[in-house]
């Protein structure tokens, strides 16, 4: 390992830029998201696609700029959303584990301010976050789930679309550290 | 090491963290779905704030949507007074509508029908994941929900309880990939298995091909995967083809059409006889018979009146009898003419279907010339011919075994029958007829009056079409 990819790991040069959101909105944020995700659906199905628990995870990630407690946040939310389905605990956990641990490493390295890169990223964990989904559900419990590229392509254009003014709401309730 | 763990702190805890749920992972596929602390913790924790949120939802609402029911309901009845004849049986039929579209009365009358001890849960919330065909009901450990119960809708099953938290149980709907249940045909009885699919139809397996079942046959429950009683229905066979070793069947699960609201859960299942016909998707309101369509009216829970050709010449013959004062079986009297003609009102209303209820009994007139009975006037009713002698009377009913009827229910029906013949005006309500029959009935007006008892009340005149 070069002493330039070194520093790259050991130092984060955006970590004066670190942010966190009030204690208040941390918890109730992932609560609320579980919720909507598990009521609202059944009275506006066409809302189903909507992952605001993923979302959340990202938005902490690119906020908090520290890979472990965006990938125990991740976890956490994972674990909550693993007990409210019907599948063994840990499929969500694992995978909004990675999203955050990745989420938290890319705003280490890039200005994740801008609104473009907010929606890149956010397009790009939610394929990635399915499609790992897939990955797992086919090799660890040996599960046909159902994996379109095509209709996962769009829910997370959708996905990022609505992670804009979400994030932005978010961000009304960050506390400089 | 130190200097190691320091140095990729982040990568370490990211790979501590995921062996951790990997093992978790493997633990819970290896012992097959136990209930973990955290499931309960978080199902505990999430579903009260769900069934927070449905009652808000129904005193909010559904108030505003019940008011704007009530709305309609109320339109629709005002709408249907002003209209004539079959506004009331319209109005009925909507009551009707409305009463059987309450899916809680539904349930209620199916689970004091079914034999199988059941309690009723409400939908609260759809379980998470991709392909999820789970939902959680607000029904749960308190309420005495275990593991492994049926649900039900009157409609067919739902699916079985897989999760069982105090407040809350986790239903595993049979359209999901994991769900199973043995089913039988209606017709010949084929045994298979129903699995479900991930969408809206589930296939039943392990059917050979050698075995005949046909498109739109109805499967049932078999009671053998010791879930779901024998008996329940599952659903219509949509597509039937043959495949490689087995036949490929799918379903159309009749207990998920039109959505889920509320269902029942068997806490104690009782095995029921696979039915002959189809069930029935909707309960039908069948109205009663109207009084006046041609003497088949009979108080409920009285024998039914068959109508044949023998009962009618056996009903001519006992009116004939009747009107000559001729008791039959008694061994001293005299046998009746059976070549005259009774009068009309001595005849039951089947023999002569010219002569309606309501209308006065005319007299009738002997065909050798012989004066009929100024009783025609005043009609004598036949229920006294039918209460003072034990066999004689017009009475249509049929028995197989015996000619001679001593069912005193029978005998009953046949009294009220007669009394409501010879007091129409009297007893009838007031209701308006049909606009193409008042000519008539103002035209017969007349006739009516010298036939009509003295003590019925005078209903008011309304001018003919030519007196106007």
């Amino acid at each position: 390992m070069s002493e330039y990819s070194e520093r790259l790991l050991t130092e984060t040069p955006h970590k004066s830029a670190a942010q966190r959101l009030r204690l208040v909105v941390f918890i109730i944020a992932p609560i609320l998201a579980i919720l909507f995700q598990v009521y609202v659906p059944r009275f506006l199905p066409f809302l189903a696609y909507l992952e605001l628990p993923l979302l959340l995870t990202i938005h902490f990630a690119l906020l908090r700029r520290e890979p472990v407690s965006a990938l125990f946040y991740g976890c956490i939310i994972g674990l909550v959303q693993d007990s409210l389905s019907s599948k063994p605990l840990g499929m969500y956990g694992i995978v909004k584990t990675l999203v955050g641990y990745f989420a938290a490493s890319v705003s280490m390295r890039f200005a994740i301010e801008t609104p473009v890169i907010t929606f890149i990223l956010s397009f790009f964990f939610y394929f990635f976050h399915q499609f790992f989904y897939w990955v797992l559900a086919r090799a660890l419990l040996g599960q046909m789930v159902n994996f379109d590229p095509q209709q996962t392509l769009v829910f997370g254009v959708l996905n990022a679309a609505v992670a804009l003014p979400l994030f932005h709401v978010l961000d009304k309730f960050k506390v400089a550290q | 090491m130190e200097s190691f763990l320091s140095r990729y702190r982040n990568l370490t805890v990211l790979l501590i963290v995921i062996a951790g749920q990997l093992l978790l992972l493997a633990y819970q596929v290896r012992t097959n779905r136990d209930v973990r602390l955290i499931r309960v913790w978080t199902v505990s924790t999430v579903t009260p704030m769900a069934q927070v949120l449905e009652a808000v939802r129904q005193n909010t609402f559904g108030l505003v949507e019940n008011y704007f029911v009530l709305l309609g309901v109320r339109e629709e009845n005002q709408k249907l007074r002003r209209e004539l004849g079959q506004q009331k049986i319209q109005n009925h039929f909507l009551r009707t509508e409305l009463s059987t579209a309450d899916r809680a009365k539904a349930l209620s009358a199916f689970a004091q029908e079914t034999p199988s001890k059941t309690i009723a849960a409400r939908i609260i919330g759809d379980g998470t994941g991709p392909n999820s065909a789970t939902v959680f009901v607000d029904r749960g450990s308190g309420s005495g929900i275990e593991r492994g119960m049926a649900v039900i809708t009157p409609d067919g099953i739902v699916g079985k309880v897989v999760e069982s938290y105090p407040a809350a149980s986790l239903v595993q709907l049979i359209t999901d990939p994991a769900f199973a249940a043995g089913v039988v045909s209606q017709k010949n009885h084929i045994h298979g298995t129903l699995k479900g699919l991930g969408h809206s139809q589930a296939i039943v397996d392990y059917v050979q091909n050698e075995e005949k079942v046909d498109v739109g046959e109805w499967f049932y429950t078999s009671g053998y995967d010791r879930v779901f009683p024998r008996g329940f229905p599952v659903g219509q066979a949509s597509v039937v083809r043959n495949g490689r070793s087995v036949k490929e069947i799918y379903i159309r699960p009749s207990g998920l059409v039109g959505g889920l609201e509320e269902v029942l859960i068997v806490l104690r299942g009782v095995h029921q006889a696979i039915p002959d016909n189809a069930p029935s998707s909707t309960a039908m309101y069948i109205a009663p018979a109207p009084p006046d369509s041609g003497g088949d009216a009979r108080p409920a829970g009285q024998p039914p009146v068959l109508k044949t050709e023998a009962d009618k010449i056996r009903g001519e013959y006992q009116a004939i009898g009747a009107w000559e004062n001729h008791p039959y079986g008694a061994l001293s009297s005299k046998v009746p003419d059976f070549n005259v003609k009774a009068p009309a009102a001595a005849l039951p209303q089947t023999v002569n279907p010219a002569s309606k209820p309501g209308e006065p009994a005319r007299t009738g007139e002997r065909p050798n010339g012989i004066e009929a009975k100024k009783e025609g006037a005043k009609p004598k009713p036949v229920a006294t011919k039918v209460n003072t002698g034990a066999t004689s009377g017009p009475l249509l009913v049929t028995d197989p075994t015996d000619a001679d009827v001593t069912d005193e229910r029978a005998l009953q029906s046949t009294l009220s029958a007669a009394t409501r013949e010879a007091k129409p005006q009297a007893s009838a309500p007031a209701r308006i007829p049909p606009a193409h029959a008042r000519g008539a009935q103002t035209r017969d007006r007349g006739a009516a009056a010298a036939a009509k008892p003295k003590s019925a009340p005078k209903p008011p005149a309304i001018p003919t079409p030519d007196q106007r």
